[in-house]
């Protein structure tokens, strides 16, 4: 398995609002010997106003981007975050047609051939690294800590695009953070939508929506959130203040990235893991899986 | 209450949402299970099944006119538990393209959100989340919206205060340029 290497899409939220999800990223992949390439002057994917916009312009941008990685001569590149990669995966499979495809190549610089294959780094974990070899690595047990994996709406749905999981009941995460030594606990929203950007525009929407999740994760008895995407992470952690007064929630619950989690069951120091970005502070959950 | 006349057909809006979509509206038998698990349904001013069957019946108007379109999350739950495999997520895609391209925006303050958005990813290749926010603010003026946030972005430095540019900004820009463009053909 010390073989697996793949082109790597960080995404914008990458270099800004989620730098602990792409520092624990890269900290993982590295001590799982999965190399990540990153393509070499990625753009924006648009993310979800392009695709809002105009199809062929949203899947220009992600073109661009998989023109990129196809450059570098790998067959899949690894995204961190869900909505990339639903763009990504959407631009891909859409230019499987000639017709769409031609319209594309006409917004771009170089022409985009046949595309790489996106795939999640929770799949490419999971899928093509597998978790036998995950638990082989081990070295510091997660001590049962109790966690809600939380996946995001669009990391497993729809279906028949994403390719990936159960997309109501997806156990991929949950599996990979048992393997860690915790204990996932059944969250029944682990696909619910917590409000996207709405949190902007209409911050309504979000305080509904996510605090629907928070309040259904304290009631599931996790100590944790586990979350995937940076937007889904920034609405339950950086939002959270807002979210529990406006759904009368007391207790605090930490939203940690699966990667932050996993590199500390992989015995990585914590600093590498950027645990101190976290608004919730996670500092009783730390102690308890120190064991203190 | 309001009503709808079911006399006025737009039969070239339904042909283009079709054609557009890729997906056959005449399939929608109205089970409701698109807006049973529709999260934003409580948010909407027509929900997702009622849209669907105002497209089956050429309602332009009232469904470009709709909020719903704009408050759509694109969580695909309608697609993911449609029982006849329409993409109902890619029909509101769809529409709201259609809104847009004929000056329909029933959500001014989330269609400015996208615009900005993508003002930033033209400018700088990759968006610049400070500067979306700081522009999003200005032309909103909704100063205190998120004001009890910034303690906590600012300690995190969970925005970065200056943007990531990619080298060849010159190729995301001319993506943008040549779209507008093919647009005007």
């Amino acid at each position: 398995m010390s073989d697996l290497s793949v082109a790597y899409y960080p995404g914008c939220s990458a270099v800004g609002t989620s730098v602990e999800y792409e520092k624990s990223t890269r900290a993982v992949c590295k001590a799982l010997g999965i190399r990540l390439e990153e393509i070499p002057d990625w753009s924006c994917c648009g993310s979800s106003p392009a695709h809002t916009v105009n199809h062929v312009l949203s899947a220009a941008l992600s073109g661009r981007n998989l023109a990129l990685a196809a450059d570098m001569g790998h067959d899949t590149v690894a995204t961190p975050c869900p909505s990339c990669l639903v763009n990504l995966r959407t631009s891909a499979r859409k230019m499987e047609d000639p017709l769409f495809r031609g319209k594309v190549n006409e917004l771009l610089d170089a022409p985009c051939g046949p595309a790489v294959e996106p795939k999640s780094v929770l799949q490419v974990i999971v899928e093509d690294y597998g978790l036998d070899h995950v638990r082989e690595r081990v070295r510091k047990s997660l001590n049962g800590l109790k966690v809600a994996c939380y996946y995001g709406c669009i990391m497993t749905r729809p279906p028949e695009l994403m390719r990936f999981d159960d997309p109501e009941n997806p156990m991929s995460m949950d599996n990979l953070m048992e393997a860690a030594g915790a204990e996932p606990v059944p969250f029944p929203l682990k696909v619910e939508c917590c409000g996207a950007s709405s949190g902007i525009p209409r911050k309504d929407i979000v305080m509904r929506l996510s605090g629907r999740l928070l309040k259904a994760a304290e009631e599931s008895g996790a100590e944790a959130i586990v979350a995937a995407c940076p937007l889904c992470q920034m609405n339950l952690d950086l939002r959270q203040r807002q979210v529990r007064k406006a759904n009368g929630i007391d207790r605090g619950l930490p939203v940690f990235y699966f990667t932050q989690l996993l590199g500390l069951a992989l015995g990585l120091p914590e600093r590498d893991l950027r645990f101190d970005k976290l608004v919730v502070s996670p500092k009783r959950c730390l102690k308890r899986i120190a064991g203190a | 209450m309001k009503t709808t006349n079911m006399n006025a057909r737009d039969a070239e809006f339904i042909h283009e949402v079709e054609e557009r979509s890729g997906q056959q509206v005449v399939r929608c038998y109205q089970c409701g299970n698109c807006t049973a698990g529709c999260p934003y349904n409580f948010a909407y001013d027509i929900p997702v099944n009622r849209i669907m069957r105002l497209v089956q019946t050429g309602q332009k108007e009232v469904v470009l006119d709709s909020k719903s379109l704009w408050l759509c999350g694109s969580c695909q739950s309608c697609t993911t538990r449609c029982p006849n495999n329409i993409d109902v997520a890619r029909i509101m895609d769809v529409l709201r393209h259609m809104a847009r391209e004929t000056g329909h925006a029933s959500e001014r303050n989330i269609k400015l959100f996208a615009d900005t958005f993508l003002e930033s990813v033209e400018k700088h290749g990759r968006v610049y989340e400070a500067g979306l926010m700081a522009s999003y603010v200005a032309q909103t003026g909704k100063f205190l919206n998120d004001l009890d946030l910034a303690p906590a972005v600012l300690t995190k430095g969970k925005l970065s205060l200056k943007p990531h540019p990619v080298h060849k900004r010159e190729a995301v820009e001319e993506i943008f340029l040549r779209f507008r463009e093919k647009s005007k053909q």
